[in-house]
């Protein structure tokens, strides 16, 4: 009581953000350089896989850049799955879920602090991949507006830790299923996204579906802004698909607000918070 | 008290210490199947076994329809669809052989009882990793079957060589255990980034081992890498037994007999094998004496 007595309650919902930030940044990148072979190299190789078979078949030059981008924004979705949409089953694991719960804050500011701490720490290692990208394989960006680029990426980040806030929620009521549905959403995502190739190649309606998720509209946005081939390979025109990241932030955001406050009170009720029968 | 301690501690050898290796593999592979399988009803595990394989192969699929306007007829499909489908494998058991010392250490807590019961740990590892085979193997089998229904995979029964197919493909099954228990070892030793080792690695391997790509695309600087992992042959060899003729024009390892091809493959995983085997009892050793194996990181 003493100490909510002191904070105002923006004062705290702050405090709460940069507190569940903090490790997300500090501990993975000052305490831990491992990250770095880890979460940079190893995975560039992967990436590199995909640039490869390109070659193998002869692509053109500018899919190579499709591929680099795309690899470094598996990152995010990664993140997002398993730092967000996952992290409440982990802290039911570790048991910091009930603290969470009975701390007096707010839960929006401590999965906000998760989405900021990661999207900071992983933005790091997707830039590290871009460079690596354009050291090994030469990668030319052309970026055709700096303020479109920069509004873009903000708000596919709103739009997807928006939907990873939102997933998050889902995930207080699941137990070992948890960890298998994020697996899953994997893959499938990957190919839905167009991480590896223009949202295009789909026909409209497959594209338009997979726009439900924010990556989608984003790398594609993205691909067009930075590559000069990337307008006539989009998808949609960059205004419209800014237009629908504003939406999909709006709704994710929204629902997020919603679903945890209804869904904490259904764990509470269901004695889930606490519930670890693995 | 004395000569029951003594009893404990002694490890059995002969028959009855291969009996006990049996039991600790059985034993493991049941346990893992109940982990794998059991989180959900069947329906959705089904559902869940055929989605992530599709889509991993969907990929590929898409790229290669991008570039070449859907030329599925061309040899160079067979040989990244055939090398896409089996590199899960690698996945499902390498790694997983050493995620399940992160899931019984982390998650179930599991990892130093485990240690004081009268099991073999590398017994129970390759247990493990032997359900992740048989999940492995449906979506191999969904893989190809895709490959075969709709993007006109040519498998044809009369041309497939069953035998080297089949010594091929356990060769390469044994080869991935070991590795995996390379893998196993080095987690348990590791105190950052466990959950990411086995699927980075694998994505890392996934370049050199020519799984979806001939090695002559890499860099003449890299291709050594390549031709040093057992994995590349497998692969290769897999490919011979199931398309005959077609995959022996590729040029990387053409001016090598299928018997050569299995002899190095052999070598190798006898090689890894023994690299593996001496690996994991360091690592063992160095895992009790930093006191890990009860180490919970709670990332």
């Amino acid at each position: 009581v003493a100490v909510t007595a002191k904070l105002s309650p923006p004062a705290l919902f702050l405090k709460t953000v940069i507190a569940r930030a903090y490790p997300r940044v500090v501990a993975q990148h000052r305490r831990q350089r491992s990250w770095l072979l880890f979460e940079v190299i190893l995975p560039m190789l992967a990436v590199s896989a995909y640039v490869f078979i390109y070659r193998a078949i002869g692509a053109p030059e500018e899919y190579i850049g499709f591929v680099v981008m795309g690899g470094a924004m598996t990152a995010f979705w990664m993140n997002v799955l398993w730092g967000m949409s996952s992290q409440f089953f982990w802290e039911k694991e570790t048991g910091n879920l009930a603290l969470y719960t009975i701390a007096p804050t707010s839960m929006m500011a401590i999965l906000l602090g998760m989405a900021l701490g990661g999207m900071t720490a992983t933005l790091l290692r997707a830039l590290a991949i871009i460079l690596l990208g354009i050291l090994i394989f030469q990668v030319h960006f052309a970026v055709s507006s700096f303020v479109l680029l920069f509004l873009t990426f903000s708000l596919t980040m709103v739009a997807l830790y928006g939907m990873g806030m939102m997933t998050a929620s889902l995930f207080l009521l699941l137990n070992r299923e948890a960890w298998h549905l994020s697996n899953l959403a994997q893959e499938p995502v990957y190919l839905l996204s167009g991480f590896y190739f223009p949202l295009r190649s789909f026909n409209f309606w497959v594209a338009l579906g997979a726009s439900i998720i924010p990556m989608s509209l984003g790398l594609d946005a993205m691909r067009q802004l930075v590559f000069p081939v990337g307008a006539s390979l989009g998808f949609l025109s960059v205004p419209l698909e800014l237009a629908g990241l504003a939406g999909l932030s709006a709704a994710f955001l929204l629902s997020a607000h919603y679903l945890l406050s209804y869904l904490e009170r259904v764990a509470i009720r269901e004695g889930r918070l606490t519930d670890r029968t693995r | 008290m004395a000569t029951q301690t003594a009893t404990v501690g002694t490890r059995r050898t002969g028959l009855s210490g291969a009996f006990d290796a049996l039991r600790s593999f059985r034993m493991a592979a049941w346990l893992g199947w109940q982990i794998e399988s059991n989180w959900t009803d069947p329906f959705l595990f089904a559902v869940y076994s055929v989605i992530k394989p599709v889509a991993g192969a969907a990929i590929l699929v898409v790229m290669y329809a991008v570039i070449t306007r859907g030329d599925f007829s061309s040899p160079v499909f067979s040989y990244i669809l055939l090398g896409n489908a089996f590199y899960i494998y690698v996945g499902q058991i390498m790694s997983g052989i050493s995620w399940s010392v992160i899931e019984d250490r982390e998650h179930y807590r599991t990892l130093k009882y485990l240690y004081i019961a009268p099991i073999r740990i590398p017994f129970y590892l390759i247990g493990r990793g032997a359900s992740r085979f048989l999940t492995g193997s449906v979506s191999v089998a969904i893989t190809l079957l895709a490959g075969i229904l709709f993007l006109h995979l040519r498998l044809v029964p009369g041309v497939i060589d069953w035998p080297l197919f089949v010594v091929s493909w356990l060769l390469g099954v044994v080869m991935l255990a070991m590795l995996g228990l390379l893998l196993a070892g080095v987690t348990m030793i590791t105190a950052d980034n466990v959950y990411v080792i086995g699927e980075t690695v694998a994505g890392a391997l996934y370049l050199f081992s020519g799984a979806i790509f001939p090695l002559e695309v890499l860099p003449s600087w890299l291709r050594p890498v390549g031709f040093a992992m057992p994995l590349s042959y497998w692969l290769e060899l897999i490919r011979r037994a199931l398309l005959g003729p077609v995959a022996e024009g590729f040029p990387t390892f053409a001016r090598f007999s299928d018997g050569q091809l299995l002899g190095i493959l052999a070598g190798l995983t006898l090689l890894f094998g023994v690299i593996s085997v001496l690996a994991l009892r360091r690592c063992d050793y160095l895992a009790r004496e930093r006191g890990m194996i009860d180490r919970i990181s709670n990332w």
